[in-house]
């Protein structure tokens, strides 16, 4: 593999700009005569950006020291572009074709547990002064801050890009949308719509702080979504299936094309024989990889440390405590190479890093931004994620998953005589304080007598975390990640966010179904 | 930019298109101000000041459509970008559907003001606003031993859009709104409850401004000690705040995009029943001050009032040009304005009095619905309601059933009209409905 460095990357970006017109909408220009380092030495590709964003070191810290003028503890300032596209099929043909840009830089400061907030999508030291002055005002004293050594920061790259989609015209996209058309229409006579989805985006982002600490980072992303409509005996059923990575147009692929359209195709066909279960209390089963939903709600929410720093989570007083079995263990990690929930370091310029959550039963850490940190005093964990610079960051799960345990997912189906099994979800929500979580499941099956029997679907489950987590009594050793192309709401901020598990089984959820 | 600077730009963006192979553009410019300021526990927790501007423009090249968007704002690069977008869109497929409206549908000026916008809401300054956010938190805070936290907020925006069409249509919109709101948790032994209450208002002179804080801690403490009950056909009360849940699955099959992709239970059902005839729903752009108002839509379309559902039997769908002309129907609005129902003689006190069993919804908690099917499950929270009083609350419980029925299982709406969201919905009693339990 081709690891192409940052500083190619942006410098490709400029060609582009001169080539223009090859792909859906493109890059702002940016003066090629802009320099941004002419007192304080930073290196090239902290330049790079400097440039791309056309701000001087001198600049970044004159709007430190004025965020910092009525008597805060610290600031940053957050830069952000990034370029999206959406290209859609519906009707056999890729016919329409949507763009965004988003340019901006957010300031943020802080005093204490106390955070002042302003943006400005205009970078210049006026515009960016201002912003400043008015997130300043959270604190209200005054103090001067002596100049600023930059000192920049460096984490390894987790999904460096091969091609870039910002190079990547829409006739090269076309294709592959084509392709999942055919595929689905081929896979079976019953199928009358099919619609195909690519989804990409570039971020350029500079993290600045009042620590000195300087950091940036190229992010892509990209995801596929195939949707498939059948008919069958006046009947109309709809699936659909997405997968997303943090990766450039090598995405691109028709191994991928098949492997959606495939399952894509087979799901919706056995959608018409689904049933609906018994309403109420059962034994759940849940399959490798989709399933990490149930850790995402029933209990990676809850983890997160701002609402356990307000006392307002049900886990705010189990650190430390047994919470599970002792071969439940659980992670949060945002340094998978190439996953959409990955990050080089997160939305305050710090490190990513595994988290373990859960260590043999034992809660053993929150998710932490800077703010819940210092309140715990712990290292931040890296959690600090935020939607794009008009947000502030806050602690945000990033791949929460489940590691392998003692059972097999055969003797786990085996176990149960009533009860249902799932591994597919469409989407999911928790109750901090409550404690109850929900998640609606797209397709599983009845179990009987051991034995997985009729297709089920569109039925919501509801538990709550920490009965759900006590109740977790079988753990297979067949771990799988899903990439289907989950975003995480929060506080109404959207972030990519992944899952993954090994299969499970909980001894007792409430099922939506019918009575009688 | 003022609304007419942002028509100069407009035009100016227009033309550029227009000149550069473009056969139709349609062209918006955008801007917003908000500001929000949270106190939690007294303290001001976050203060955040927001300023956007954004401009979109649809492009029609050679029967090829594409959108683009941008929050830069300079000529020359807007230029640029224009040029980019009208290039790459000419790779698409082509699009015999796809034009602007035909401009005899589009809103032509002239009409009466609809009083969406507060011209005074820039000028109040800070203070009176920290000043409402504290006596929100004071309602709250301190009051009960059992509260755990509290956060009151305060804020409000502005926003102003300007668009023109190469066909003839140009209009602007002003909307305001001033917003107060409580959070409260409360320690409740087993778990920790929490509840909201929030009041909003276009004006800033009629925000109200009083029992919000209290509202919320009675509603967080009221939902102590939740207990499951057996599941089984119950009668339903929904509340009307939260009414909006069970509609979205019906509005969004009501949506010309759904009907034409196969995702809507609707097709085919236009002018035949599909509620019981307690149902009455109308799409109303015109009550002034609404928070749906409006006197054109997203594609300039001149606002029209319309019967949705009368007395049960389907109306009218949300049609847009686009898939107007894919269906072969007339467009109406691809989205809908202010949704108001007929509503009933009793108010929620009065319908609860009348459950001898049944389950009082007053949140929803995930769960979906399939839009080819119909069929729903929702995770609900709310109380067990025993002969007209509330009993418990209840907590772990789903709703799961096909809209096709459930509409049919309304028996009564309520008087107690939500008059703060465009979605005016009173309380709905619903019965034999299939809940999970233990």
């Amino acid at each position: 593999m081709i690891n192409i460095n940052i500083n190619h990357m942006n410098l490709k970006r400029r060609e582009f700009i001169r080539l223009g017109g090859i792909t859906v909408a493109g890059s702002i220009i940016i003066p090629s005569v802009f320099q941004s380092c002419k007192g304080v030495s930073v290196s090239d590709n902290a330049g790079s950006y400097m440039d791309h964003f056309e701000v001087t070191p001198e600049q970044l810290q004159k709007v430190i020291s004025t965020a910092l003028e009525k008597g805060a503890d610290y600031a940053d300032l957050y830069f952000e572009h990034t370029l999206s596209n959406n290209c859609t099929l519906e009707d056999g043909k890729v016919n329409s074709a949507y763009s965004n840009i988003r340019f901006g830089v957010g300031i943020r400061v802080l005093k204490g547990d106390q955070t002042g907030y302003a943006y400005s999508e205009e970078v210049t030291l006026e515009a960016m002064l201002k912003a400043a002055r008015t997130a300043a005002n959270i604190a209200n004293s005054s103090s001067s801050a002596g100049p600023l050594n930059i000192n920049e920061f460096q984490p390894p790259n987790f999904y460096p890009v091969i091609n870039s989609w910002e190079n990547t015209s829409i006739k090269e996209k076309i294709p592959f949308l084509q392709r999942m058309n055919e595929k689905v229409f081929a896979g079976d006579k019953r199928v009358t719509k099919v619609n195909a989805y690519l989804i990409d985006s570039s971020s350029y982002i500079m993290v600045f702080n009042s620590e000195g600490k300087l950091a940036w980072d190229f992010r892509p992303m990209a995801v596929m979504v195939a949707v498939c409509i059948m008919e069958d005996q006046g009947k109309t059923e709809n699936f659909y299936v997405t997968r997303s990575f943090r990766t450039g147009s090598e995405f691109l692929t028709n191994d991928l094309v098949d492997e959606l359209s495939g399952e894509v195709v087979k799901r919706t066909a056995l959608l018409f024989d689904a049933t609906k279960p018994k309403a109420g209390e059962m034994e759940v089963v849940m399959g490798a990889g989709e399933s990490g939903i149930l850790l995402h709600e029933a209990m990676g929410h809850a983890f997160e440390a701002d609402f356990n720093r307000k006392n307002t989570s049900i886990f705010s007083d189990k650190m430390g405590k047994k919470i599970a079995e002792n071969f439940v263990n659980i992670a949060d990690d945002g340094t998978i190479p190439g996953n959409r929930g990955t990050l080089n370091f997160d939305d305050e310029g710090n490190a990513t890093e595994k988290t373990i959550l859960v260590k043999d039963g034992i809660l053993n850490s929150y998710l932490h931004d800077r703010i819940s940190a210092s309140h715990y005093k712990v290292k931040p964990t890296g959690n600090g994620r935020r939607q794009d610079f008009r947000n502030i960051p806050i602690p945000r799960m990033r791949c929460t998953y489940m590691e392998n345990g003692p059972h097999k997912r055969e003797e786990i189906i085996a176990s149960v005589k009533n009860g249902i099994y799932v591994d597919n979800f469409s989407n999911g929500q928790v109750n901090i304080g409550a404690g109850d979580f929900t998640f609606f499941v797209k397709f599983g099956y009845l179990i009987e007598n051991g034995k997985l029997t009729r297709p089920i679907k569109d039925i919501n489950i509801i538990g709550n975390g920490p009965q759900a987590l006590a109740d977790l009594v079988m753990v297979a050793d067949d771990k799988q990640l899903s990439n289907a192309g989950a975003t995480c709401g929060k506080e109404g901020q959207g972030v990519p966010a992944t899952f993954g598990m090994p299969t499970i089984k909980v001894k007792k959820l409430t099922v939506g179904g019918i009575n009688g | 930019m003022n609304t007419s600077e942002k028509y100069t730009l407009a035009n100016l963006v227009m033309d550029h298109a227009l000149k550069n192979g473009a056969d139709q553009v349609s062209v918006a410019i955008f801007d917003s101000r908000r500001s929000n300021i949270d106190l939690r526990d007294q303290k001001i927790d976050k203060l955040t000041e927001s300023i956007r501007n954004s401009l979109s423009i649809e492009l029609y090249v050679d029967k090829k459509y594409s959108v683009h968007s941008t929050s830069r704002m300079k000529k020359d690069e807007l230029f640029r970008f224009i040029e980019e977008a009208i290039a790459a869109t000419r790779f698409l497929a082509e699009d015999e559907f796809r034009s602007l409206p035909d401009p005899e549908l589009y809103y032509k000026g002239g009409s009466d003001d609809l009083k969406t916008f507060d011209g005074n809401l820039n000028s109040i300054d800070a203070k009176a606003k920290i000043d409402l956010a504290t006596m929100v938190m004071n309602e709250a805070f301190g009051k009960d031993e059992r509260i755990i936290s509290v956060t009151a907020s305060y804020s409000d925006g502005i926003s102003n859009t300007v668009m023109v069409t190469s066909n003839g249509f140009k209009g602007d919109s002003s909307n305001s709104n001033a917003a107060l709101s409580a959070e409260v948790s409360v320690n409740g032994g087993t778990g920790r409850p929490s509840d909201y209450w929030y009041e909003n208002a276009i004006f800033y002179d009629k925000l109200i401004n009083t029992d919000i804080g209290k509202k919320a801690l009675e509603r967080a403490l009221n939902k102590i000690g939740p207990k499951k009950i057996a599941s089984g056909k119950y009668q339903v009360l929904i509340e009307n705040r939260t009414a909006s849940s069970v509609l979205s699955p019906l509005f969004s099959a009501l949506s010309g995009s759904s009907i034409y992709q196969k995702q809507s239970f609707l097709i085919g059902k236009e002018n035949k029943p599909i509620a019981s005839t307690e149902l009455t729903i109308y799409d109303d752009p015109f009550i002034p001050s609404g928070f749906g108002s409006q006197l054109f839509d997203n594609e300039g379309l001149k606002s029209v009032k319309r019967p949705i559902i009368e007395a049960g039997v389907l109306r009218n769908f949300y049609i847009d040009t686009y898939y107007g002309k894919k269906l072969k129907m007339k467009p109406t609005s691809g989205s809908s304005s202010n949704v108001v129902f007929a509503s009933g003689k009793r108010d929620l006190k009065g319908m609860m009095e009348t459950i001898k069993k049944g389950i009082f919804i007053t949140g929803f908690n995930g769960g979906n619905c399939n839009g080819s099917t119909g069929d729903f499950s929702y995770g609900i929270e709310g109380f067990f309601i025993e002969n007209g009083k509330i009993v418990h609350p209840v907590n772990e419980m789903n709703i799961s059933g096909n809209m096709n029925q459930f509409w049919f299982n309304l028996i009564e709406t309520g008087s107690d009209v939500l008059e703060n969201d465009s979605f005016r919905t009173p309380s709905l009693m619903f019965k034999d409905i299939d809940f999970s339990g233990i």
